[in-house]
């Protein structure tokens, strides 16, 4: 067995999780931000490791 | 049929196969523009951008430290600071002038903070993958990363659901280097480690590799450019428990009763799509980005896959778990926390730095006990 059969498990996984995500949860193409933050004017509001919950 | 034909065979077998892989991602970056807005297109492009630089150009952490601990080879390590300081000679005057829209990964210092770093630097000594490297590993086929990477997320959703509490045990204000004076500190700071590794340095090898500082620009432009579209710094783990999280909301679990899953921010997070947080889209591109370069390869995808004892499973299933779940204590891994933490002036990722590397000591003694050294 070679790294080609890893590698197609680990596609079909990540397919997976973006299918069970789309069904649970679709994108909403009417709720998009601005293409960039920087000059947006809007507060950063995303996840991030470092950020504790306010 | 004699090599020679074999190999021009081969060669125009690749063709369909590459240009099949480019238009791939391509119209994967375009249909999320379309459906889900440029701004998360962009994200996806990006990670896939950090994802080819990694596998191409054979960037990485916890290889890098091991190398430097056990052979006193600094290049790689040499190349990860030289990434930090080009992201932070823009990223520090970009937060200085835009402290709304863009944040940093400020942190707070705490005892589970260093404890969460000494464990993760442990864990990526192991299975020698990293937040990103465990990404890019599984990406390209690796079985160790592969395994790794799901235990890595719910790690990281148990550390995350601890966190609030993990974090009252013990923790300073949150410290961060701004404005001039603190690029200064920084850029100090950075080449006092290189002028460290570079005196500790076996003779000859006091130089980095011009593939590497490649890299190293590479990779600070994409971190630069996941801040100006994003808002925020390069991360892994937070979306890696997000995907966890989503999984487990799906399934009936109720998080109410973690302060950090049901704070109003996260909540939110955990019922809307994945291809729209921040960390979930860069980490996707990571593994796309790695995938697409091991595949673009003649014979990248035909290593075969190496033979390790029963322990070594164990012992991939329990490094996993555990660098998820140390990650989130210690508020990043080598790239929330180390990475973009020292780049955008939060002295938690100073403090990172030092107890991972501590932990990296005793996380390379441990990969050949639990039989993580052999090889096919």
């Amino acid at each position: 067995m070679t790294r080609r059969f890893t590698a197609g498990l680990c596609m079909a996984l990540v397919a997976l999780l973006i299918l069970f995500d789309q069904a649970e949860t679709p994108l909403n193409p009417y709720h998009a931000p601005p293409a960039f933050a920087f000059g947006s004017g809007q507060v950063v509001t995303g996840g991030f490791c470092a950020a504790l919950p306010q | 049929m004699t090599a020679a034909t074999t190999e021009i065979a081969a060669t125009r077998g690749a063709v369909p196969k590459r240009v099949a892989l480019v238009v791939g991602a391509l119209v994967l970056i375009a249909a999320l523009s379309l459906f889900g807005g440029l701004r998360y297109g962009l994200l996806l492009a990006v990670g896939l951008g950090i994802g080819i630089t990694f596998e191409s150009l054979r960037f990485g952490f916890a290889g890098p430290w091991r190398a430097m601990i056990l052979r006193r080879e600094p290049a790689g390590l040499l190349a990860q600071l030289l990434a930090i300081a080009l992201v932070s000679v823009v990223a520090f005057p970009l937060l200085a002038g835009h402290p709304g829209e863009l944040s940093g990964a400020a942190a707070p210092i705490g005892w589970a903070m260093i404890g969460g770093a000494f464990v993760f630097g442990a864990a990526m000594q192991v299975v020698l993958g990293c937040g990103s490297g465990t990404l890019v590993n599984a990406g390209s086929g690796n079985p160790v990363s592969l395994l790794a990477l799901p235990f890595f997320a719910i790690g990281s959703f148990v550390g995350a659901y601890g966190l609030i509490w993990w974090t009252s045990l013990g923790a300073l204000p949150v410290l961060v280097l701004s404005g001039t004076g603190g690029l200064i500190v920084t850029l100090a700071g950075l080449a006092v480690i290189a002028a460290v590794a570079l005196a500790l340095a076996t003779p000859g090898t006091r130089r980095i590799p011009g593939r590497l500082v490649l890299a190293a620009v590479l990779l600070a432009a994409f971190a630069v450019a996941n801040l100006v579209i994003s808002g925020q710094p390069w991360g892994v783990v937070y979306g890696l428990g997000l995907w966890v999280a989503k999984a487990a909301v799906a399934a009936g679990a109720d998080l109410s009763s973690s302060a950090f899953w049901s704070a109003p921010s996260n909540a939110a997070l955990v019922h809307q799509s994945l291809l729209t947080d921040v960390t979930s889209l860069t980490n996707l591109g990571l593994i796309g980005g790695a995938f697409l370069v091991a595949a673009w390869r003649q014979g990248g995808l035909s290593q075969p896959l190496p033979k390790l004892p029963a322990r070594a499973w164990v012992a991939t299933v329990v490094a996993g778990f555990l660098l998820g779940f140390s990650s989130r204590l210690a508020f990043g891994c080598n790239v929330g926390a180390f990475f973009s933490g020292v780049s955008t002036g939060s002295l938690h990722g100073w403090v990172w730095f030092v107890a991972a590397f501590a932990g990296a000591f005793l996380g390379i003694r441990l990969r050949p006990v639990l039989g993580l050294e052999a090889r096919t």
